[in-house]
């Protein structure tokens, strides 16, 4: 076991993001572990950052960049905003942050999701991962815990789903990245975004569905040894 | 109403006592001078058309644009001083391919509006600068659907259903407001507007013009292009025949 913890790493978040489309809207949802190094620096963190009040970003990689990139775009959409004199677009949004992101890869570090609603197209995921390149899709996902969540998006995804199961879903497969994925726990939040508004939710550790060796033991031949009689095959 | 703006009129940083700055006005008669140019806005789209009138009978045909695309979008028509005009249409194409990669999307028409109307407005503003001598009328179908916009030489900017600035805008404006345009598709459009710089051409003041039209509308799924020329022709004939029943009466 290393002892020797470097408490000065940078601040990762190793995360596990997730972004869904669902018929009317969308849902966002992430866990939120931040850590550097071996160590939990924050072990409550929100990833899901507000752009608009209709847009929302997931962040992933490095805090520090994920953070001056959401403040960057906020302001430029702030601007934009006012201008235009009517709420900005979710590509809008995905468009300014793919800008940052692309004409300055070589300095940072950060995967993001770009979500929200908007009156001209409805609900739209954007995904934004390393090298800065811009991907609408129905879903996203990102992080280090994502890479145990594409098999299972891959069956339990489906077109129109409504708010309740897209929030079931998303809540689901955080849950069971934060199983898996070493860099990823704590609690799950989640965004819903639609035409009535945003909500925010919250999924504390003994609301969400237990996984594998956390379940209790059922038909275990474990229950041979406190059993009277310890005869093998005699159950 | 032209007055004398004696002493006042020689810069345009220059107010008059009557709060007038003569330079600008100036700057709109040489508009209205020009050819008319209308454009009307159809539930479907707009149609935008120039009275070009011709300066030598060796020019050639077509040549000589008055009427511009700014982006796949949006166009605008230019009456006044056309060198000026040359210079606001690459202003406007090129506000439009940069807010399209900034943020990703057509630059909306209104946006657009109030880009070339400020930059027509700079021009007012500084006394080594002179005023643009050109009105503009900007036509663009964004998600917002069909949109005309009127520029002047002062950088006022407003939104039209019809709009009408040069020579014949006077009679031009009557004729439009006859129209009821919120029932009139871009087809019936194309052939009311070649109709009405017929009507206002004056034929004793200025012989030749050829008249340039353009559209944008879900017809021309919403690009801005140059009228097809089968439907020109018909407009320009129905427009001659409308001209010999007005003058047989």
């Amino acid at each position: 076991m290393d002892l020797n913890m470097d408490l000065n790493a940078p601040h990762s978040m190793g995360t596990t993001i997730i972004g869904v489309t669902y018929n009317g809207g969308v849902v966002l949802g992430a866990d939120s572990r931040t850590s550097t190094g071996m160590y939990v620096a924050n072990r409550a963190s929100d990833k899901i950052t507000q752009l608009t009040d209709n847009v929302y970003v997931c962040r992933s990689g490095s805090a520090a960049d994920s953070q001056l990139v959401s403040d960057y775009v906020r302001y430029f959409l702030h601007q934009h905003t006012i201008q235009l004199g009517q709420p900005a677009t979710v590509k809008v949004a995905a468009n300014l942050i793919r800008l940052l992101s692309y004409n300055n890869k070589n300095m940072l570090e950060t995967g993001l999701i770009v979500g929200g609603w908007d009156k001209y197209e409805g609900g739209k995921i954007y995904g934004i991962p390393l090298g800065g390149t811009l991907i609408e899709q129905p879903f996203a996902i990102g992080g280090s815990g994502s890479s145990y969540l594409y098999g299972f998006f891959d069956q339990a995804w489906k077109e129109g789903m409504t708010k309740d199961e897209a929030e079931q879903l998303v809540v689901k497969a955080v849950s069971l990245a934060i199983a898996r994925d070493g860099a990823s726990g704590g609690v799950v939040r989640t965004v819903v975004i639609n035409s009535e508004g945003v909500t925010r939710n919250f999924y504390p550790g003994d609301k969400l569905q237990l996984w594998h060796e956390e379940l209790e033991p059922q038909n275990s031949l474990l229950d041979i040894l406190s059993s009277p009689s310890p005869e093998p095959m005699n159950i | 109403m032209s007055s004398i703006g004696t002493g006042y009129d020689l810069s345009v940083t220059t107010f008059s006592p009557d709060g007038r700055v003569f330079q600008i006005e100036y700057a709109a008669k040489a508009v209205d001078n020009s050819g008319t140019v209308i454009g009307i806005k159809c539930k479907d789209g707009i149609v935008m058309g120039v009275e070009k009138l011709i300066a030598s009978k060796m020019m050639l045909p077509g040549s000589n644009r008055r009427i511009h695309s700014v982006h796949r979008h949006s166009g605008m028509a230019v009456a006044g001083l056309a060198a000026d005009g040359r210079q606001i249409v690459a202003r406007a194409k090129s506000e439009a391919t940069n807010y399209q990669s900034v943020y990703g999307e057509p630059i909306p028409v209104k946006e657009l509006a109030e880009r070339v109307a400020s930059y027509v407005h700079l021009c007012t503003l500084y006394w080594w600068l002179r005023p643009f001598g050109c009105g503009i009328i900007l036509g663009g179908y964004d998600r917002d659907g069909p949109q005309l916009y009127m520029v002047e030489p002062s950088g006022i900017s407003y939104r039209y259903f019809g709009a009408a600035i040069g020579k014949g805008k006077q009679a031009a404006k009557t004729e439009i407001e006859k129209l009821k345009l919120s029932e009139m598709t871009c087809r019936e459009g194309v052939i009311e507007v070649a109709k009405i710089i017929y009507n206002v051409h004056d034929e004793a003041k200025d012989k030749a013009f050829e008249l340039e039209m353009s559209w944008v509308c879900d017809e021309s799924k919403q690009q801005h292009q140059k009228v097809p020329d089968d439907l020109l022709e018909e407009a320009k004939a129905a427009a001659r025949t409308a001209l010999e029943e007005m003058d047989a009466d």
